[in-house]
């Protein structure tokens, strides 16, 4: 007799210890591979799972291997139709027609397979340079909110979850149902009995009276034995089911200068930058709609493919963006229904004159309606030196810093490198804290 | 026989009175009828996350950290989840008690089929053949195995993982060139080791003779055989040369820590662990297939298994013992399985029924009538190159219509060399044969040199055989490995193996340690 074991219960993921140190020997390569594909993904894609071909530098496993190109090799093939001794068959230009004699090695299939890294892999390598804090990081992972719900009753449960009432309920029928004798039934024969007994000096016919009330109350007794008070069919839980938390729309307005001063990098950090912002986001409302507005001396609503990568020449006026963006508001956000987040990212430049009127806008007509603005400034490693967080600047940065110091929920910075880009979001995530926003 | 009668399984859902009730009827069989010699079994079912599982750590129960088997994890269930590769009915662990999986997906049929493929059919083979038997304690695996495991994390623990990792890695490269292909002689004792040299001596008193002492000694060629006589001493001291190169290192390398010598041994005794399996895929696979095979039938013909269940188990079969012709796009080698299994079916027909071809070329077991009897013998004391040079047919060559091609890279063509006629049957045999051969196929790489006391530098050899080179990215990488475990200078030199000729010659320099 052999032993049986069954294994199908034992731990699962018995290899995730190897894959965990996999990617981490792969490393770099997967942080490129990422890095790639979040600047050409969708914004909203980011956090999903990604398939990545696994890279062969840092994961290759050398070994001493026979060369194919050299040498003199016997095969034994199967399937000889037609050949005979001395036959020539011309090689194909893949190398050999007896190539196959070995099969194909493992070596070959290897290196070109997609590795699937989950969305927590890959958020991990997309925080690496931004510095988010822990708590952060955790937070902006947790898509989303549950909370248990009562919904109905069950027969599985934990004890806490037991419903008294519906168990009780059940039971009665129950007990109704297969006649088992009450209490009151079995006290009046037992008290029959003790009274009987009590007496003393009992005639013929009171003894068998006697005897027969023995008898029926032993089988009352068995009744009651057989026929539980509660039984196991009766119980019942509490179901609970977790439910995500209702949360609001919001709509998350990019603003973006593409004029010409706008190189790759300035727009692989303003996208860093929204990728980011969406994701806060994400966390908190349920849908959450992106508008793209791009502007040189013209404002237009795109798509997100144009947004990042088609061109356009032209000077800068900022106040068209704006302009472009309160009338989409107006349009087809109204600001009772929709939670509106507006973020700007452009390089400072901006028409003579044009600052005030943007800054007048925002003061007038923006900030009421949005619940967070937020300014990037992107500029030169060399030039942060210079400017750090001092006053002086572009026109647009003075203006925007008179309404910076007016109007709490407006945030601007200037950013340099990807580590910048959390400070921007520090005040809008104390906010939250602080306020508690109902649905949260 | 009333009883016997009966079916052991009428759905194609399995649980565990119905596995087991299968299991008894196969045992009787495996064991009472065809007279199978088995481990103790143990059945464990697993999911195909398990399965994954355990392909990816070479097949083993228990297994140290290393990234490499996560990567191998990632691409199995690529292929898997693509729906590219279906995971394999079952796995067999050579361990007493032998530990055979079966996959839970599996239909009450096929769990019967491969209970008696593998619980009984490799497991009669690991039981008996004799390379198993030389090369592998099956007893003390799983307790070896979870010995390297928790060591291994201890080296993690106490070194750090990157440390351990390095290590690991470079003996994993080396993991081809870390087995013994031969059994060494004994050690002896002291006792005997003083005796010999006792005799020995006595020896030369006996044959003592004064005349060659009056012999001049010719000038110059004294400190020629000084030298000589110096490195022989050196490399009879540090037995060289030496093939394995993991054990090498792992005895005389200089920089080596304890604990990285252990974990270098660990990687050498799994290596040579699975050195039979690789020798006796054909045979282990074939008695396998033969045992299922011929159990399934009986169990049919005994009214124990309905015809539903048949018909699936023969389909089953039929696509196991496949074989593509070479020019069919499915075509990825000879199949093991079919290949196995139509010797071993052949080997009983020729014990049973031979045709006078037959007896000429199998005269010992030509119609011997005990069919069973020279399969458990060829089963017991062969490996695959020499069951093949001793057993394959001209009938069965014609059957599989083998030709032999000779394939040099610097030809723009193959050469058919032989076919499957009456010139070409011996021919055909041999070279099959000799493709089975692993020492004809991977590189034979062997420490040659090292002064200890000079410059340290490692001097390994690479026997050429027919031309066949390294590949050079690879072969640089590897000795890169070696350096890091040797610590000192090396140089790997291509030798020849016809003619002697130096094919090449590069090194890892660096005094440095």
């Amino acid at each position: 007799m052999p032993n049986f074991i069954d294994r199908r219960l034992n731990p699962k993921d018995r290899s995730l210890g190897n894959r965990r140190r996999f990617v981490k020997r792969v490393h770099d390569e997967l942080k490129r591979v990422i890095n790639d594909q979040v600047r050409s993904d969708r914004i909203a894609d980011v956090d999903a799972a990604h398939g990545v071909p696994v890279p062969r530098r840092g994961a290759d496993e050398p070994s001493f291997r026979n060369s194919a190109s050299s040498g003199e090799r016997q095969y034994v093939l199967p399937g000889n139709e037609s050949f005979s001794a001395g036959d020539r068959i011309g090689k194909s230009e893949s190398g050999g027609g007896g190539g196959a004699g070995h099969g194909p090695g493992r070596g070959e299939g290897e290196d070109d397979f997609l590795f699937v890294l989950s969305r927590e892999e890959v958020l991990d390598l997309f925080f690496e340079d931004l510095e988010l804090p822990d708590m952060v990081k955790l937070n902006l992972k947790e898509t989303v909110v549950y909370k248990p719900h009562r919904v109905g009753f069950t027969t599985l449960g934990t004890p806490s979850n037991i419903n008294v009432g519906r168990t009780m309920r059940n039971s009665f029928g129950r007990r109704i149902a297969l006649r088992r004798p009450g209490e009151k039934e079995y006290r009046a024969l037992a008290d029959e009995i003790a009274a009987l007994e009590a007496k003393g000096g009992l005639s013929q016919p009171e003894r068998r009276r006697l005897a027969a009330l023995r008898e029926e109350l032993e089988t009352l007794e068995r009744r009651r034995k057989r026929i539980a008070y509660v039984d196991p069919v009766d119980v019942r839980f509490n179901r609970f089911e977790r439910q995500p938390l209702p949360n609001a729309n919001a709509v998350m307005f990019c603003l973006m200068d593409v004029s010409a001063s706008m190189g790759e990098r300035e727009k692989d950090l303003a996208k860093r930058f929204f990728v980011l912002l969406h994701l806060f986001l994400k966390r908190r409302y349920e849908r959450i709609d992106i508008v793209f507005i791009r502007h040189t001396d013209e404002a237009r609503e795109v798509d997100e493919e144009t947004f990042f990568f088609s061109r356009q020449s032209g000077g800068t006026i900022v106040s068209t963006a704006l302009e472009e963006m309160q009338r989409i508001v107006l349009d087809r956000y109204p600001a009772n229904l929709w939670n509106i987040y507006a973020a700007q990212a452009s390089d400072g430049d901006n028409a003579s004159g044009d600052s005030e009127s943007c800054a007048q806008l925002l003061r007038d007509e923006l900030m009421k309606l949005c619940q967070y603005y937020a300014y990037v400034e992107i500029i030169d490693e060399r030039e942060s030196e210079i400017f750090g967080s001092t006053d002086n600047g572009t026109a647009l940065w003075r203006a925007y810093r008179a309404v910076e110091s007016a109007i709490p929920n407006f945030q601007m910075t200037r950013i340099a490198r990807p580590a910048d880009i959390y400070p921007v979001f520090r005040k809008l995530f104390a906010r939250h804290k602080a306020a508690g926003r109902p649905g949260r | 026989m009333a009883r016997d009668a009966t079916l052991l399984f009428e759905s194609s859902e399995w649980n565990f009175a119905t596995l087991s009730r299968a299991y008894d009827a196969i045992e009787e069989i495996a064991v009472g009828e065809m007279g199978l010699d088995v481990y103790p079994n143990q059945i464990e079912v697993i999911s195909s996350e398990q399965m994954l599982d355990a392909y990816s750590s070479i097949g083993m129960p228990l297994m140290y950290q290393h990234w490499s088997f996560g990567k191998r994890f990632a691409f199995e269930s690529h292929l898997y989840r693509k729906g590219r590769r279906g995971l394999a009915y079952e796995l067999v662990i050579n361990s007493n008690p032998c530990i055979t999986y079966l996959m839970e997906e599996n239909t009450m049929p096929m769990q019967a089929l491969v209970t008696a493929h593998a619980a009984f059919g490799h497991n009669h083979f690991f039981k008996n053949n004799y390379l198993f038997r030389q090369w592998t304690d099956a007893g003390a695996i799983l307790g070896y195995m979870d010995f390297a495991k928790k060591y291994i994390a201890r080296c993690e623990e106490r070194h750090g993982v990157a440390a351990v990792e390095e290590i690991l890695d470079s003996a994993h490269a080396l993991m081809n060139q870390g087995v013994f292909h031969y059994r060494r002689p004994p050690r002896l004792s002291p006792a005997k080791v003083t005796e010999r040299a006792r005799e020995r001596l006595e020896y030369e008193e006996q044959v003592y003779s004064d005349l060659w002492r009056t012999l001049p000694a010719t000038a110059g060629t004294a400190d020629i055989e000084e030298a000589e006589q110096e490195a022989l001493e050196r490399k009879n001291a540090l037995h060289l040369p030496e093939e394995n190169l993991l054990y090498f290192l792992e005895k005389h390398s200089l920089i080596l820590e304890p604990w990285q010598r252990e974990i270098l041994r660990i990687v050498r005794v799994i290596a040579q662990y699975f050195y039979p399996q690789g020798q006796t895929k054909v045979m282990n696979e074939g008695c396998a297939t033969f045992v299922h095979y011929t159990i399934i039938n009986r169990l049919f013909d005994l009214g124990r298994m309905g015809e539903g269940a048949m018909l699936e188990l023969l389909a089953s079969h039929a696509n196991v013992v496949f074989q593509p012709g070479f020019d069919d796009p499915r075509f990825s080698g000879i199949n093991p399985y079919a290949l196995g299994f139509a010797m071993m079916q052949d080997i009983e027909r020729i014990a049973t029924r031979p045709t006078a071809e037959d007896r000429d070329w199998f005269p010992d077991i030509a119609g011997s009538g005990d069919g069973m009897g020279t399969l458990i013998d060829a089963w017991e004391n062969h490996r695959d190159e020499s069951f093949i040079l001793q057993y394959l047919s001209p009938a069965l060559i014609r059957k599989f219509r083998l030709f032999h091609l000779t394939d040099r890279a610097t030809d723009r063509f193959c050469e058919v060399a032989s076919i499957h006629d009456e010139r070409g049957y011996s021919a055909v045999r041999s070279a099959l044969a000799r493709s089975y051969d692993p020492g004809a196929h991977q590189p034979d790489i062997q420490v040659v040199d090292v002064d200890l006391l000079g410059d340290r530098r490692l001097r390994l050899q690479h026997r050429v055989r027919n031309g066949i080179l390294l590949e050079e990215g690879e072969r640089d990488a590897t000795l890169g490995h070696i350096r890091r475990l040797w610590g000192y200078g090396l140089s790997l030199t291509g030798i020849d193996a016809a003619s002697g000729a130096v094919l090449y010659e590069c090194s890892s320099t660096g005094g440095d340690a």
